[in-house]
């Protein structure tokens, strides 16, 4: 497994130009205020010259820590080398020869000569603490560390079977190769008819698709065959994490029934649900979580039909009125907080239910390009279509990743071909939908507050 | 017989990409690595370095035994090519064994020119191109007093620089009547000439070496016009070719260099060729052209591992620009792109005689950039390459960018490329 490395993050959307990153940086770096010695170079784009800059006008000029360096190759000192612990390309004083060749290698303008000692200079990333992060007001700048998950979850042994039955570009494998690794192997899995065990989890040729035992309960006992499971582990006194990776029909429409029950009674189970809003393994039908608007082969576009007519349950705030031990929405296009929330909904399942409600792109349902899955997920979350939060009957309801300027809707929307149809009314009943959507779930975050 | 996947001649820099470009694709196929040198790979472009002092012989090696055995490459120094039969599939080496191999690259790199001067067999003079040019120059220098520097590229004032600091009395002879020429243009080669001067050098630009005599010190040279110069200690900078020997008798299509296409395949089958021994397309030209410099070996030797590794992802050469750094007396020199101004194109120029900023940039009829060069001026030469090679459309912004190279190279990288 290779190893995947920590970065800054830079959101052109968000940078006013006030150069402090750069005021940082020559400070910690060269003890200067001088910031044209900045390895950190935000430039002015476009040609703007509107006064007072605003941002989206502003570019960035920073050593990227290529995975192909070029200034490396092109070296002909061997001053310049990937450092397989951190990932930051290191330069080496002492065998640098001054030869300027890795500013020609360097298409990014990652390496350049700092006049003042005559030498090259490129960002080290302060020893793991860009002090550039820190000093940017508006959030423009960000240290992504979530590669410490996936060094830390590769090392992990890996729970499934290798090559799954799939889509392409389908981000449902991550999830259950990544939620399995973490609980571990003391696992009992429940998967209900859907997308999971049509992946190859309930196994092929008389085989488990898992290293774990796993079993394929109806779409309607799910809940209740795995607290029946944990319930008997239990009685002969064995500690084993009972799993339920479902899809939204199975848990929100016809499974209901069963997930509430195993909810009030306060089942010691964790209950993992992959959202794609419809019964997508067998042939796109939609659920009561398809979204208004949506097209499913149920709800098709013709003569009359323009996708479902109904609005999407939103069947995690159902499930936070059963008081739950533990209850959070996730996404793919997070997975530092799906991680911190996986974590916690594995502690809480020692004590209760555990509710984790992830919201998963369909590549072929939802009809969007294999490589943008993540995209989606990420706009879905932008546009607040969907929230991320996390509830406890303690400390209630908080959002984990609140979107201060959120993206009109149809910018997401207009990410996949199930929404091409839409009229101009529908979507405005969507926006509506999501604006009344984040109001009532900040209802229940703000009565946490006051608390 | 030894029989290897990728049989790679040389082990320098065109070898070394072409090897990690194998490894990304290919993990398994047995390559094997033959070189003339005795040494681990290093790159000459770091000898002047070696020469100065300011490195040393034993920390210029770019790979170390792990790199081999880690990517599972056979590394045979002191071990050079001597013939090839293609059809067979088979290389002969020096000390007459054969190798036979399922596909080849050729990356043997040039040898320094070493010019028919009537009496040359007869002196004692060095070149510069491996370690051990590097370590007998260093040795030689120390003892100097009287050094000529026969040609005025890179190599030669870098080394003529060297051996002024040394505290020698330098001379350069170059036959053109410019110093640096093809690298920088008049003005440029003009601030060159007085640093060099003002450090006590002396330049004889327009004069050819006509004969070379032995003497007590070393060696006479008499010029064309009748000068004679003593030496004791001449170094032979006058450019480099490839030595094609090997190639006798193959049928490999060759010209000044071995021509390639653009995924350095050459005229024979299962055969590549990269760096400064290919001859590809120039950029400019469209037609095969010899630029032996070390950022092209690298693209080259990519692109031919890459190839030869049947890599899907393998992007066609798009042509060779000539791209240079260059250091004199504490200044810098920079130059990408080509000199000569395109028809209907046009040259800026400025120039400020108090600091010793000079910028010349160079822009086709379409607003285009085709050249930029610097003196103490600093530009990022990889963000101005790429402007250069994706033929961007200054237009509008182009004399914000004479004015600033660098704020808004890295403006329009950020927009074109990030
Ligand atoms: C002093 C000096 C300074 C330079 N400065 C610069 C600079 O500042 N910028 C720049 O861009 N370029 C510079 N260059 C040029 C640059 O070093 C070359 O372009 C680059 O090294 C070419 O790489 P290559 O792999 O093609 O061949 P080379 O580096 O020439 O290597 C050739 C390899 O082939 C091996 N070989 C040769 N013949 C045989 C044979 N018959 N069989 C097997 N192996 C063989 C050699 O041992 C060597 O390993 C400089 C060169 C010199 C000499
Ligand atoms: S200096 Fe440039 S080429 Fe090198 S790692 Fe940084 S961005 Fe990449
Ligand atoms: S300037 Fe230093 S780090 Fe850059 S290529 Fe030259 S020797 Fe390597």
């Amino acid at each position: 497994m290779g190893q995947a490395y920590s970065t800054i993050a830079f959101d052109p959307a968000k940078c006013d130009g006030c150069g402090k990153c750069m005021t940082a940086c020559a400070s910690v770096k060269f003890d200067s205020t001088d910031t044209t010695r900045s390895l950190i170079q935000i430039v002015r784009s476009g040609g703007a010259r509107i006064e007072p800059p605003r941002p989206g006008e502003f570019e960035l000029a920073l050593c990227r820590q290529c995975a192909d360096p070029k200034c490396v190759t092109v070296c002909p000192a061997g001053a310049l080398g990937k450092n397989g612990t951190t990932g930051v390309i290191d330069w080496d004083a002492s065998k640098c020869v001054d030869c300027l060749l890795c500013t020609i290698g360097c298409t990014y303008a990652g390496i350049a000569l700092d006049e003042h000692s005559g030498r090259v200079s490129k960002c080290d990333t302060c020893e793991g603490k860009p002090a550039c992060v820190p000093a940017c007001p508006t959030g423009a700048l960000r240290h992504i560390t979530t590669a410490r998950i996936y060094n830390e979850v590769g090392s992990w042994e890996d729970l499934f079977a290798p090559g799954l039955a799939g889509c392409q570009g389908c981000n449902t494998e991550l999830l259950m190769r990544h939620a399995l690794r973490r609980v571990g192997p003391d696992t009992v899995l429940a998967t209900p008819p859907g997308c999971v065990p049509g992946m190859g989890s309930v196994g092929f040729n008389g085989t488990t698709g898992t290293k774990v035992p796993v079993f394929h309960p109806l779409l309607t006992n799910t809940a209740s065959m795995l607290a029946g499971v944990k319930r008997q582990y239990e009685r002969v006194g064995r500690k084993v994490t009972a799993m339920a990776i479902a899809g939204d029909g199975g848990a929100s429409d016809v499974g209901f029934q069963s997930l509430s029950g195993a909810a009030e009674r306060g089942e010691r189970i964790l209950f993992m649900v992959v959202d794609n809003e419809g019964y997508m393994n067998t042939g796109m039908q939609r659920s009561s979580c398809t979204p208004y608007g949506a097209w499913t082969s149920t709800t098709p576009i013709g003569a009359h039909g323009r996708g479902k007519t109904q609005d999407a349950k939103n069947l995690p705030m159902i499930m936070v009125n059963h008081r739950c031990e533990y209850v959070a929405t996730a996404s793919t296009a997070y997975m530092e907080d799906l991680y911190e929330k996986l974590d916690k909904a594995l502690a809480a399942s020692e004590r209760g239910f555990a509710y984790l409600h992830v919201y998963s792109p369909c590549t072929t349902g939802w009809r969007f390009q294999s490589a943008l899955n993540i995209e989606v997920a990420r706009k879905a979350v932008e546009s607040n279509f969907v929230t991320l939060w996390e509830y406890t009957p303690e400390a209630g309801l908080h959002f984990t990743r609140p979107v201060d300027k959120p993206l009109p809707v149809a910018d997401y929307l207009k990410a996949m071909g199930r929404f091409r149809h839409l009229s101009p009314e529908q979507v405005e009943h969507i926006q509506n939908k999501v604006a009344e959507n984040l109001r009532f779930v900040r209802k229940i975050a703000e009565q946490a507050d006051e608390q | 017989m030894h029989t290897t996947d990728y049989l790679i001649a040389g082990s320098s820099h065109a070898a070394l990409e072409a090897i990690n470009a194998i490894r990304m694709h290919d993990g398994d196929g047995s390559i094997t690595v033959v070189t003339r040198d005795p040494h681990r790979p290093y790159s000459p472009t770091v000898l002047p370095y070696v020469v100065s002092g300011r490195s040393t012989p034993e920390r210029v090696f770019l790979r170390d035994d792990d790199f081999f055995t880690a990517n599972k490459v056979d590394y045979r120094s002191g071990c050079a090519l001597a013939g090839l039969d293609p059809a067979a599939h088979q290389a002969r080496l020096a000390d007459g064994s054969t190798i036979g191999y399922r596909k080849l690259l050729l990356a043997t790199g040039a040898s320094p020119i070493v010019p028919p001067i009537p009496g040359i067999e007869r002196v004692d003079y060095h070149v510069l191109r491996t370690l051990d040019d590097a370590t007998r120059l260093r040795a030689a220098m120390a003892a100097s007093k009287n050094a000529v520097v026969l040609g005025a590229g890179l190599v030669g004032m870098h080394a003529a620089e060297n051996l002024v600091k040394a505290g020698a009395s330098v001379t350069i002879v170059e036959m053109s009547k410019q110093l640096t020429s093809g690298y920088f243009d008049e003005v440029a080669a003009g601030m060159i000439e007085q640093a060099f001067l003002g450090n006590g050098a002396k330049i004889r630009t327009g004069h050819r070496v006509v004969g070379l005599e032995p003497s007590a010190d070393g060696a006479t040279l008499k010029l064309d016009n009748g000068d004679t110069i003593p030496t004791d200690l001449l170094l032979v900078a006058v450019g480099v070719r490839p030595e094609l020997g090997y190639l006798d008798g193959s049928g490999i299509a060759t010209e000044r260099g071995i021509l390639v296409d653009d995924t350095m395949r050459t005229s024979a089958e299962d055969v590549w060729s990269a760096g400064d021994c290919a001859q590809a397309r120039g950029f400019f030209t469209g037609t095969p052209v010899m630029n032996a410099i070390l950022p092209d070996a690298t693209l080259q030797g990519r692109i031919a591992g890459m190839a030869m590794a049947e890599d899907p992802g393998l992007k066609p050469y798009a042509g060779g620009l000539p791209l240079n750094t260059y250091h004199f007396f504490g200044r810098h020199a920079i130059s990408v792109g080509s000199a000569a101004v395109p028809e209907g194109g046009r040259a800026q120029v400025r120039f400020d005689a108090a600091s010793g900023r000079y910028l010349r940039a160079v822009f086709d009829r379409d607003e285009r950039l085709t050249g930029i060069f610097g003196v103490n001026e600093f530009f990022d030469a990889g963000v101005m390459a790429q402007l250069i090679l994706r033929r961007t459309d200054l237009g509008p912004l182009r004399e914000r960018f004479f004015a600033q190279p660098l704020a808004t190279g890295r403006e329009l990288m950020s927009q074109l490329w990030r």
